[in-house]
């Protein structure tokens, strides 16, 4: 409890199982989910929340400066102690369920930073604007989360040679009311669920997962949208099919199988799942709109990732794309982990700049410095980010 | 022979009785007055109840200060049938034609349980596509800086 209150709750010992303290009914976000006032709120029903480029400069980013993306009710009246997750589905030889302790005694820990990035961040520039939370940067976090893997749970449970897909079930609530309904269940292949980084997680940065991000137990697939990393969560089906669960089909975390004119209708069948997320980069340091004296260099930094893949090259830009010049570029501390990278800059008189961004994954594809081809919600913008300087 | 003072007993009785009725009626009047008039603690709840109310009206420089939409024809109807479920942020932070929005509609009335809008679908058609139509933004838009600081 005092992982997500953030303080220690003074006579919480006295406090029954079950209750929830009415420091979380809070409604005032920030100290509800102990997020930084700089944080800009997107929605507060459901509850999303974005940072701002400059938030994420940390090299694994702190709950204050991660960004929350709810699709229904969080849910209330957590009891660790009866937690439990089943994994069902066609595909397993026979159900069974795990209680949290027994996950977190029966199998071997593991710890990694993982980029989580919003399918939708960065879908406020798309023309003709996409339905949807309107995102700048700011839906993209990597911070450290420790959990047993996906794979030896299921490997554990004895899953048939069948299996195409898992998808994930959990316990916030459609913000109707109605309990029939959930508010997405989405999954991934079962290659990407048997990865050694796949992890049933039960703690962020060291301590509890935070409330908004999935409290007790969270699906963690670095990489791909953030969607496909279930809070909450309760159960997992391995299926013989792709996962039909909500927010599957339709315009959700899909995209034309085949690239489009802006303002094209798709028809769902030309829709295809988005699985890896595409190379992005963000200048997390300085803050866009710095005044620097004439003659000083600038130090910038960030970061930088690339979904299923590595960074290979990153570069910046001070005159609108004319030419490049490389940043120094680290390795990332284990696989789907963003890579944090500087350089120093020097500008050749007084005036108006833009620092532009722009990293390369290991197959040769680069950011794009326009908007990227247009899809009906908005996903996948990693256009370059650009931050504003005056040498004055 | 005993008329007299059996009539002035009957008197003193009568007055008694008329005296006992009075107190009595006085007390009973006065209770139901009091209990009446009497402010139950609930009004004094209700006081900021009604000034909340009056809060939640306030449009300024033509924002509904409460939900943020902009005040004109057909935001009640908005207000009534949009935020029910969803925050009024998710309506205002996009922008859609006409057609966008009554796909917006179905798509919600088909998956996320909205109800039937009736006539306030052409209403909530209007004010939306009139307050929230998309502007043409190009392939990629200037940098806005909110704030110039020193870096040192």
């Amino acid at each position: 409890m005092a992982g997500i209150l953030g303080t220690e709750v003074v006579f919480g010992h006295k406090m029954p199982q079950n209750y929830f303290p009415v420091g979380l009914q809070d409604p005032d976000p920030f100290k509800l989910f102990n997020k930084d006032k700089e944080m800009v709120v997107l929605n507060d029903k459901p509850w999303n929340m974005e940072a701002k480029a400059h938030l994420l400069n940390d090299d694994i980013t702190p709950n204050k400066y991660m960004f929350i993306r709810n699709n229904g009710k969080i849910p209330e009246n957590i009891d660790v102690s009866t937690w439990a997750l089943t994994i069902d589905g066609e595909s397993v030889k026979n159900p069974k369920t795990y209680t949290l302790d027994e996950l977190k005694q029966r199998f071997t820990k593991h710890t990694y930073q993982l980029t989580l990035e919003c399918g939708g961040n960065g879908r406020s520039e798309f023309n003709p604007p996409a339905k949807g939370n309107q995102w700048t940067v700011g839906a993209v976090s990597c911070a450290e989360w420790t959990g047993v893997r996906l794979r030896d749970v299921l490997e554990d449970v004895g899953i048939n040679p069948d299996a195409v897909y898992i998808g994930y079930h959990a316990a916030d609530t459609h913000l109707s009311g109605d309990p029939r309904k959930e508010p997405i269940s989405r999954g991934v292949p079962i290659a990407k669920a048997m990865q050694n980084e796949t992890l049933l997680a039960f703690s962020m940065n060291g301590e509890d997962i935070p409330l908004a991000h999935g409290f007790p137990l969270r699906l963690v697939c670095g990489g791909w949208p953030a969607s496909t990393s279930g809070k909450w969560l309760t159960r997992i089906s391995v299926r013989n099919k792709v996962h039909d669960g909500e927010k599957m089909g339709g315009s959700s975390y899909r995209v034309p199988c085949e690239t489009v004119a802006p303002g094209t209708k798709v028809d769902d069948e030309n829709m295809c799942i988005i699985e890896s997320m595409p190379v992005k980069s963000l200048i997390t340091f300085p803050k866009s709109g710095a005044l620097i004296k004439n003659g000083q260099t600038l130090q910038i930094n960030g970061h930088a990732w690339a979904g299923e893949l590595e960074v290979s090259k990153m570069e910046y830009s001070i005159d609108f794309g004319s030419t490049w010049h490389n940043c120094s570029l680290k390795e990332s501390s284990n696989r789907l982990a963003w890579q944090h990278f500087k350089a120093s800059i020097s500008f050749p008189k007084k005036g108006y700049y833009e620092v532009w961004a722009r990293a390369t994954d290991s197959q040769g594809q680069s950011q794009p410095m326009v908007l990227p081809s247009w899809n009906p919600k908005g996903y996948l913008n990693n256009a370059c980010h650009r931050i504003a300087v005056k040498m004055v | 022979m005993s008329m007299k003072p059996n009539f002035e007993e009957q008197i003193k009785a009568f007055v008694s009785v008329l005296a006992i009725f009075l107190l009595l009626m006085l007390v009973l009047f006065g209770g139901l007055f009091y209990f009446n008039n009497r402010k139950p603690k609930i009004n004094f709840e209700e006081i900021p109840v009604e000034a909340n109310k009056e809060d939640y009206d306030k449009v300024e420089n033509g924002i509904h200060l409460a939900t943020g939409f902009i005040d004109d024809e057909g935001m009640q109807a908005t207000i009534q049938n949009c935020t029910a479920c969803h925050s009024a942020k998710l309506v205002t932070q996009n922008r859609m034609s006409r057609e966008g929005w009554k796909a917006a509609i179905v798509w919600m009335q088909e998956t996320q349980n909205l109800w039937d809008l009736g006539v306030n679908e052409e209403l909530i058609l209007n004010y939306l596509s009139k307050n929230y139509a998309p502007t043409d933004k190009g392939r990629r838009q200037n940098l806005e800086v909110a704030e110039w600081y020193e870096l040192n």
